[in-house]
């Protein structure tokens, strides 16, 4: 923590831009304890995002909808490829599979309520399905994980969508881990592991390894639950290309891609930082390996890892997403990071702004806690409220912009509604540099 | 399929159970065989079921959960009886990958050898191979019971939460690697044990523990000839002395 009565350094001073004062403190930080530095949130590093795009609204060219009187709907379907019962939602913002464990149980029914006020979806996590959320959420999508904690075949049932996790995008090719001190009695239960133990998630399934062996894994989860419920496969922004591909092949009815901005609740700075692309990078990629299978739009695409508004939303749906999954922002909806909890985030060493100790179970704001008392400190129907409100802002954003681009659905947004700033951007979006007709690496 | 047949019921009370539904799979398919054996009044209705031909198909009686009883004549492909609950699945010949993953209870018998992943992460129920099972047998097992006949393969038990592991043959290379609480029994020599497994004491409550095992998996094999494997728990919370291990 920095102490603001220290005067300020001598203006003289030159801090290093390799060795900059994080960077020392890190290795301090190392040197000291002998661990790896473990936390919460997803990369803090500047890479390419939506904010290097802006939309070209209509003017003489396109023809604009009227703001306030023109339709522009928002609801999508998922997984109307296989299943009998796909989803039908109201906003393409549905909310990102986080874990009873990381969560409280009173977070997961106020991710429920808050969803299922606005009529989207929302998704269980490592460890299992609770009550709360059941009970709470119209469109549950359940989680079939490597670790297979709590994996329970009525639970399946119960679901109205099952996401089969390969990865996330804040550590693509990493497991799990749930530190000792968020193991309460019902977490260690519902996971079938003692008391206070470091839970480690594997992070390869137990049962099947290529994509050859997805195809029959994802038939008996169809068989199972009779052919009625779609099912996704997440995996985190690589070789999405090649992944997109191969889950589609392998009968993926959505598919769901988290890039390296994407949150956790618990994994290693080092992970987070270094592993997997931008969200931006790897969402072209997808829409193409589906558009050269002729899937795209027949196996939906969910795009998350740094959503946090309705532009953000726009620019997905214009790139070729059917939808969005939001984690962190919907935390911080239900009160993460909150300005009056700040004298409690500073004597944790951290300050309301920059709380990332997800893992550390001590959450002031009692969301990311199994302590009962901090958990006390959140109403579920109060900050189910402010995501339903949140989720509302963003899906009006999106249409004040799909408006703007002459678009009566989100749907329609499409890369030409689209420019860059940046040449990084640009390449990576396959959308031109502002100003210029110029897609580097098109057309060469 | 045939169609369901139901008990017959005599005027005197006295209920003579049909003769089990037969389904042919050369002439009909899984998804038919896993729906008919999902309706909700099956354990009544057809509460006994013979499939014959299955040619190595993939998720042959899958998801059950009613108390029936399948005996499948011929070779499984993948996932056989996996999610399995109440019901008994019993396979004349061998089983793919992942035969009973994930079962919750029930009665698992496979006449033959098992491929990879046999019983994993089960919950409950029993699982018995008569023959040899692959690789990975019971990983991330959490509560059920494996019985294996002959042999089992490398990274058994990985991760084993609870249950029980019962080996009348051998292990391979690192049995019960990074284990929890499952208890492993081995009657043949271990190639290797994974991280965190140790060799332990086997006292009278372990002999009478293997001697039910045995007695419910129909399998005659002397109690006192198992040595017994477990956890030795030192990589339950992170130590930076024992990084190495993970
Ligand atoms: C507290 C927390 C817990 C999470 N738990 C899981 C999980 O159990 N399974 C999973 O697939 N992803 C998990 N994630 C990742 C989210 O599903 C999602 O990919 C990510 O949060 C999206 O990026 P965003 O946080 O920038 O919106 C978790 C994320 C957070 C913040």
């Amino acid at each position: 923590m920095t102490d603001n009565t220290a005067p300020a350094p001598d203006p003289a001073l030159r801090e290093s831009a390799t060795f900059d004062r994080a960077t020392i403190a890190d290795i301090q930080r190392a040197a000291e304890t002998g661990i790896y530095d473990i936390r919460g949130g997803g990369a803090k590093r500047k890479v390419p995002h939506f904010d290097d795009l802006l939309f070209l609204g209509a003017s003489m060219s396109r023809y604009p909808l009227e703001g306030y009187r023109e339709r522009c709907d928002t609801d999508v379907v998922l997984g109307n490829r296989n299943a009998t019962y796909p989803l039908h939602l109201a906003t393409p913002v549905t909310i990102a599979g986080m874990s009873f464990g990381a969560l409280s149980g009173r977070a997961k029914e106020a991710l429920g309520r808050g969803a299922s006020e606005v009529g989207t979806s929302t998704t269980t996590g490592d460890g299992g399905m609770t009550p709360e959320e059941r009970g709470q959420s119209k469109h549950l999508v359940y989680q079939y994980l490597p670790s297979r904690y709590g994996m329970n075949p009525d639970h399946l049932r119960m679901a109205d969508a099952i996401e089969v996790v390969l990865g996330q995008g804040a550590k693509p090719g990493g497991g799990g881990m749930l530190l000792g001190q968020k193991i309460t009695e019902r977490v260690a239960g519902m996971r079938t592991l003692p008391m206070g133990v470091d839970q480690r998630s594997a992070c390869r399934h137990p049962d099947w390894t290529g994509p050859d062996d997805l195809e029959i894994k994802i038939r008996e989860l169809r068989e199972i639950t009779d052919w009625e419920k779609p099912i996704y496969v997440k995996i985190g922004a690589t070789r999405t290309y090649y992944d997109v591909k191969l889950a589609a092949k392998a009968g993926a009815d959505v598919i769901v891609l988290d890039g390296m901005q994407g949150g956790t609740a618990a994994t290693q700075d080092v992970f987070i930082e270094h592993v997997g692309i931008p969200t931006l990078a790897a969402l072209p990629q997808a829409v193409q390996a589906l558009q050269e299978e002729e899937l795209h739009r027949k196996v939906q695409l969910v795009v998350s890892g740094g959503i946090r508004n309705g532009a953000d939303l726009a620019k997905c749906m214009a790139l070729g997403a059917d939808a969005v999954a939001i984690g962190t922002a919907a935390l911080i909806a239900l009160g993460d990071n909150a300005p009056h909890l700040d004298a409690e985030y500073r004597r944790l060493g951290s300050a309301a702004g920059y709380y990332d100790d997800w893992q550390a179970g001590r959450d002031p704001a009692g969301i990311t806690t199994q302590d009962d008392e901090l958990a006390q400190r959140l109403d579920p129907v109060q900050g189910g409220r402010r995501l339903a409100n949140f989720i509302r802002v963003m899906t009006m954003e999106a249409q004040i912009i799909a408006r703007a681009c002459g678009k009566a659905h989100l749907h329609s947004l499409e890369p030409e509604d689209l420019v860059a700033l940046t040449i990084e951007a640009a390449a990576m979006a396959r959308v031109p540099l502002a100003g210029t007709s110029w897609i580097p690496g098109h057309g060469l | 399929m045939a169609a369901l047949s139901t008990p017959l019921e005599f005027a005197d009370g006295r209920v003579e159970l049909a003769e089990p539904t037969l389904v042919d799979l050369a002439g009909s398919d899984v998804r038919a065989l896993n729906s008919a054996l999902h309706a909700v009044d099956v354990a009544e209705k057809a509460p006994t079921w013979r499939v014959v031909n299955p040619d190595g198909r993939h998720n042959i009686a899958v998801g059950l959960d009613a108390d029936v009883d399948v005996v499948v004549d011929g070779h499984v492909g993948y996932y056989c009886a996996g999610m399995n609950k109440a019901a008994t699945v019993t396979v004349n010949g061998n089983a793919g990958v992942g035969a009973a993953e994930n079962m919750m209870s029930g009665t698992v018998r496979i006449r033959g050898n098992a491929s990879q992943s046999a019983g994993a992460t089960a919950h409950g129920g029993l699982l018995v191979v008569e023959g040899s099972a692959a690789a990975r047998c019971g990983i991330s097992m959490k509560g059920v019971d494996i019985v294996v006949g002959g042999d089992v393969g490398h990274m058994s038990a990985f991760m084993g939460q609870a249950g029980r592991l019962v080996v009348c043959g051998d292990a391979g290379d690192a049995l019960g690697d990074s284990l929890y609480e499952a208890r492993l029994y081995v009657a043949g020599s271990v190639k290797s044990l994974g991280a965190d497994c140790v060799e332990k004491e086997v006292r009278a409550e372990h002999l009478a523990e293997l001697a039910g095992l045995l007695t419910a998996a129909g399998i005659d094999a002397d109690p006192s000839s198992f040595r017994r494997y477990g956890s030795a728990r030192r990589l339950y919370n992170f130590h930076v002395d024992n990084a190495s291990a993970y």
